[in-house]
């Protein structure tokens, strides 16, 4: 199992390689296009502010190269936000995997969302295992539209898309490398795609 | 719905917990990943660390310790105690910190919280206020609450938060220590007045001042040390009582 961390700058990657390692995989960490080509999986981190993780991306060549993966591809976070249409942060365009807005959340709740949410309406390989309604850790000021491409959902002030997936792409907005057991059996599941 | 977080703390020396540590059967109570597991899996929501080591021999042993829990542990943890610089918060975040909490060194020089912000995010920086209310005034105090200060509370608390703190942990010297409860007024006027999520520390005794802090207090998430360390509250019997009072909590 050739497993590769995308490594452009953005966000505490050393969490997600310590989760995978509990699970006995080492992942690598990389920003060379081929060897993330040549990757049987890949995981899109990202924390921190989306336009400037999207000039990382573009001066890496990584933005063009990212949607054209064959292989599973993990966004987590602003990772899977990057994967998106567009996001309000900045005003930025994202990779455009994604048919769906990121947007902030109103004043009508504390922002950023912090600490633990159930996700619902689980439509996807990735949460075998996982129960409807299981917490997951969360730490984000923005959040994708609910949609079609939507395989969980999370009530914060509305309802939005808390993990997407379109073909091998898939983006999660919780944590799942912090989000306990139940988060570490999602990054197995991953592996086993 | 988002559930209301229960935070405990570890006091760490030389990369050992310190004030006795004294519930269930631990090989060795003084090992932070020990314990950070322990807390984990006892239901903790979250962590927070506080270097309380006075040396540069004792501040290095604590990256070493943040990297261990960092391997071992499968729940955010927050550190604290000492930060002053970008550097510091680097080496933290680097050896796997989820979020850094600043004090003293926010209020000697604020434009530090902007500068965490900006380079890490506003997710990773509690700014942590200890503040004692005299004569019906809550004034700012720092250096573990040794040095008082002219500073209002809330006027600080709204400045962290424009400056781009992403949370506040409150501790109330007039109630920490006393096991009477949290400073249920003051949480409610921070949670009121700002829009980024408070978390009470300092007083609990109880299970019912958990309560209260969530419900009085309005507070996000609650903090002790010494009621979870000693045994006297345990974590799943806290979050069922809470749970059973329509209070949102992670089981």
């Amino acid at each position: 199992m050739k497993l590769i961390i995308i490594n452009y700058g953005a966000g505490n990657i050393k969490s997600i390689q310590f989760a995978f390692k509990r699970l006995g995989v080492d992942a690598i960490l990389s920003n060379n296009i081929d060897e993330i080509r040549t990757a049987d999986k890949v995981i899109f981190p990202g924390v921190g502010e989306a336009s400037t993780a999207m000039k990382m991306l573009q001066e890496s060549g990584l933005d063009k190269v990212i949607p054209t993966l064959k292989q599973p591809v993990l966004g987590i976070c602003l990772g899977m936000q990057l994967m998106c249409n567009s996001s309000e942060e900045g005003d930025t365009k994202g990779l455009g995997i994604f048919n769906v807005n990121v947007k902030k959340f109103s004043k009508v709740v504390k922002v950023p969302q912090m600490g633990w949410n159930v996700i619902y309406d689980l439509k996807s390989d990735l949460f075998t295992g996982i129960k409807e309604k299981e917490f997951m850790y969360l730490v984000h000021s923005f959040y994708a539209e609910n949609c079609e491409e939507a395989i969980a959902t999370t009530d914060y002030e509305i309802e939005y898309a808390s993990a997407l997936q379109k073909d091998n792409f898939y983006g999660v907005q919780f944590h799942p490398e912090k989000s306990g057991v139940e988060g570490s059996k999602i990054l197995e599941n991953f592996l086993n795609l | 719905m988002l559930t209301k977080r229960i935070i405990p703390c570890l006091d760490i020396k030389n990369g050992r917990t310190v004030k006795g540590i004294n519930f269930v059967n631990l090989i060795d109570a003084g090992d932070p990943v020990i314990l950070a597991k322990q807390y984990a899996d006892l239901g903790a929501d979250e962590l927070v660390f506080l270097d309380i080591s006075a040396t540069l021999e004792g501040r290095k042993t604590m990256l070493e310790m943040v990297l261990k829990v960092a391997e071992q542990v499968n729940i955010p943890f927050t550190v604290g105690g000492g930060i002053s610089s970008i550097e510091d918060v680097d080496a933290l975040l680097k050896c796997g910190a989820d979020k850094v909490s600043i004090n003293s060194s926010a209020v000697k020089r604020p434009d530090l919280v902007n500068e965490l912000a900006d380079k890490f995010g506003s997710q990773c920086v509690v700014v942590a206020i200890d503040a004692k209310q005299i004569n019906g005034e809550w004034f700012v105090h720092l250096a573990g609450g040794t040095i008082p200060t002219k500073i209002n509370l809330f006027d600080w608390a709204k400045q962290v938060e424009k400056r781009g703190a992403g949370e506040i942990l409150f501790t109330s010297m007039n109630n920490d220590g006393t096991k009477a409860g949290f400073a249920n007024e003051a949480l409610a006027k921070l949670s009121s007045e700002l829009n980024i999520p408070i978390i009470a520390s300092g007083g609990a005794g109880t299970v019912q001042h958990f309560i209260d802090t969530f419900t009085v207090g309005k507070s996000d998430a609650a903090l002790a040390a010494s009621v979870f360390h000693f045994g006297e509250i345990a974590i799943l019997e806290l979050k069922e009582a809470l749970k059973k009072k329509n209070i949102p909590v992670r089981i």
